[in-house]
């Protein structure tokens, strides 16, 4: 009777299923083994484009292990990296992400600022109507866009279509509205008391955005543009719609279009490609995650 | 802007007055800087949203040269089509389907993220976004090459533990699979930052009297997570709800909606007849279908925007 008294607490301590303790360590080892699954699944094609980018011809089409790199060369990559072609697709991408931002941002903010302080007959309408914007797809209005940029030329001589700056007047519709939402969340929860304060020491409106909203709002700001830049170099609809010359393609396009060719054994280079493709965002990432879930999360809720 | 209007006050007015008429100056100012400030919004928004979408349905109503007005028989003309009404049950399964998984994914991933300590969390988390970060026609592509018939590094695998070759993209069934898989893959991760930041926002306190009062984990789950959650599980099902709908690279890179259409979506077999096969108004006509179904969607977001307005 005594042993088992004086054993049982021991025991208690000691088992780890037993005890608060031990079963938070479980518990916790669980979703270390658990995650790990799931980040494979996640990381398995990125890493895969590597696999295969670091391939030879003759080594994918001899079908070894396609998990194994026997001869790894860098000679996709420099092959894209020199190529014309890729430059340009590479170029277009940049040209058409960077001008898309910068158009968003110069129409987002001004109007999240206005939407947010500024109540005026409608704005409650307007903001509302922004966020639904948002949710009319990409692939319900590429038609009649296509349509407009043709009719657009008719009547002006101005050729719109199969040139990449068309997705810079395109892809502003697909930004905007998210970001200027973002923004609205953001200015929203700055103190009244600071814009009042600059106002009536006689700054104008113009003055209180740049000057006290803008810097005060620049984690939302770089969370905005993080979310254009994204959107703008992932877009593929409008591209493959709008664009069809080699010279006027963006990355995504480019890649899809023109690396596959009748030769099979070509995925070398479209791996390669593909990758070099997902870099810039990536990167961006890397550095700046907490900004854009912060932004992203900001959104929603 | 005419803020120097102010700084004209007569320097020997009294105070209160000159508090006043900058209060006039104020007003004045407000609603044309207002207007100003979102004139451009409201033009690109006009402009190159709501009318096309108007634009859409005068098109719909063209003939195939776009010369003459032929009322809704494009859409009877759908109506009667076998394909037209698959693509509205592929659409609709590949929505449903995609979103269920994710949503599940996500969540269970974001409790896992959300069980180990905190200091590796933000690492974990951004290996786990990667699928989000990177343009999915890109990524797309590697899955296609994943897939590849004859190369399939899937099928390797599976030959090790003596499965047969799958017929990843061949076969209307394997196909189907295929599609989701890819977009459950690219679309989980967005579940799974909303679920973590919405399970950071639950109050610690609720989890501690739960375990004083002995809950087991699925009670915890069922009484206080689900109901903390309700919000944001609503508003992300239903937006990715849409964009699943309307998701257009992964089946035009995966499958170009083969094999025989039968993994053609909305936005694929509109690309399909409306800019490949040149006819715009039957193209407009397939996308506009999408509305009705993305309107509910739409209301019952508004519901939730409009309770987040409030509170602001």
């Amino acid at each position: 009777m005594a042993a088992r008294a004086l054993g049982s607490p021991v025991t208690d301590t000691l088992s780890d299923s037993g005890t608060v303790v031990g079963d938070r360590r479980w518990a916790v080892l669980w979703a270390y083994v658990f995650l790990l699954v799931f980040v494979a699944f996640a990381l398995m094609p990125p890493i895969y484009m590597l696999i295969t980018g670091l391939k030879t011809s003759s080594e994918i089409s001899a079908a070894t292990n396609p998990w194994w790199v026997f001869n790894p060369t860098l000679a996709n990559f420099t092959e894209l990296i020199t190529s014309p072609l890729f430059q340009t697709f590479f170029k277009n991408s940049v040209l058409v992400a960077l001008l898309t931002v910068v158009i968003t941002m110069l129409i987002s903010v001004p109007a999240a600022f206005a939407l947010s302080r500024m109540k005026f007959w409608g704005s409650g309408a307007l903001a509302t109507g922004v966020f639904l914007t948002y949710l009319i797809p990409e692939t319900l209005l590429f038609i009649p866009l296509f349509k407009m940029f043709a009719t657009f030329r008719d009547w002006t001589g101005i050729e719109l279509l199969n040139h990449w700056y068309v997705l810079v007047i395109v892809y502003p519709t697909l930004t905007v509205p998210f970001c200027t939402w973002i923004m609205i969340g953001y200015f929203a929860s700055i103190p009244k008391e600071l814009d009042e304060a600059a106002l009536i020491d006689g700054a104008s409106w113009t003055q209180t955005l740049l000057k006290i909203f803008i810097p005060v709002a620049l984690p939302g700001l770089i969370a905005a543009t993080i979310f254009a830049f994204t959107v703008a170099w992932a877009q593929f609809l409008y591209p493959l719609a709008f664009t069809t010359s080699q010279d006027q393609l963006v990355l995504s396009v480019g890649i899809a279009t023109t690396l596959i060719k009748a030769d099979v054994f070509n995925w070398g280079q479209i791996m390669a490609g593909a990758l070099l493709g997902a870099a810039p965002p990536l990167i961006i990432y890397a550095f700046l995650m907490d900004y854009d879930v912060a932004g992203l999360t900001a959104g929603a809720t | 802007m005419s803020d120097l209007a102010v700084r004209h006050a007569a320097p020997g007015a009294t105070s209160a007055k000159r508090e006043r008429s900058r209060l006039r100056v104020f007003l004045r100012q407000r609603s044309t800087v207002a207007f100003l400030f979102t004139l451009p919004l409201i033009l690109l928004v006009g402009v190159l949203v709501i009318y096309p979408a108007f634009y859409a349905l005068h098109l719909a109503t063209l003939n195939k040269r776009m010369e003459r007005f032929v009322g809704l028989s494009n859409f009877t003309f759908l109506f009667t089509r076998e394909t037209f009404w698959m693509v509205v049950r592929q659409s609709c399964i590949f929505a449903v389907s995609a979103v269920i998984f994710k949503a599940l994914i996500g969540f269970t991933v974001a409790h896992l993220v959300h069980a180990i300590p905190a200091k590796g969390q933000r690492k974990w988390r951004g290996m786990l976004l990667v699928p989000w970060v990177i343009p999915p026609a890109l990524s797309t592509l590697t899955w296609l090459w994943l897939f590849d018939p004859s190369y399939s590094a899937f099928n390797y695998v599976l030959a090790g533990i003596g499965i047969g070759p799958v017929p990843w993209t061949g076969d209307a069934l394997w196909a189907r699979v295929s599609v989701i898989l890819v977009n459950i893959w690219y679309g989980a991760p967005f579940f799974m930052i909303m679920y973590l930041a919405a399970l950071k926002s639950v109050p610690a306190e609720l989890y501690e009297v739960a375990a004083i009062d002995g809950a087991t984990f699925w009670q915890r789950l069922f009484y206080i997570t689900l109901p903390m959650m309700r919000n944001i599980i609503a508003i992300t099902t239903l937006f990715s709800l849409i964009v699943t709908f309307a998701n257009f690279d992964i089946v035009w890179i995966l499958t170009a909606g083969g094999p025989i259409d039968r993994t053609h979506v909305f936005a694929t077999w509109a690309f399909r007849l409306g800019i490949q096969g040149g006819d715009i108004p039957l193209g407009a006509s397939v996308s506009l279908v999408m509305i009705p179904l993305l309107a509910v969607a739409a209301i019952f977001i508004l519901r939730d925007v409009n309770k987040r307005a409030e509170r602001m």
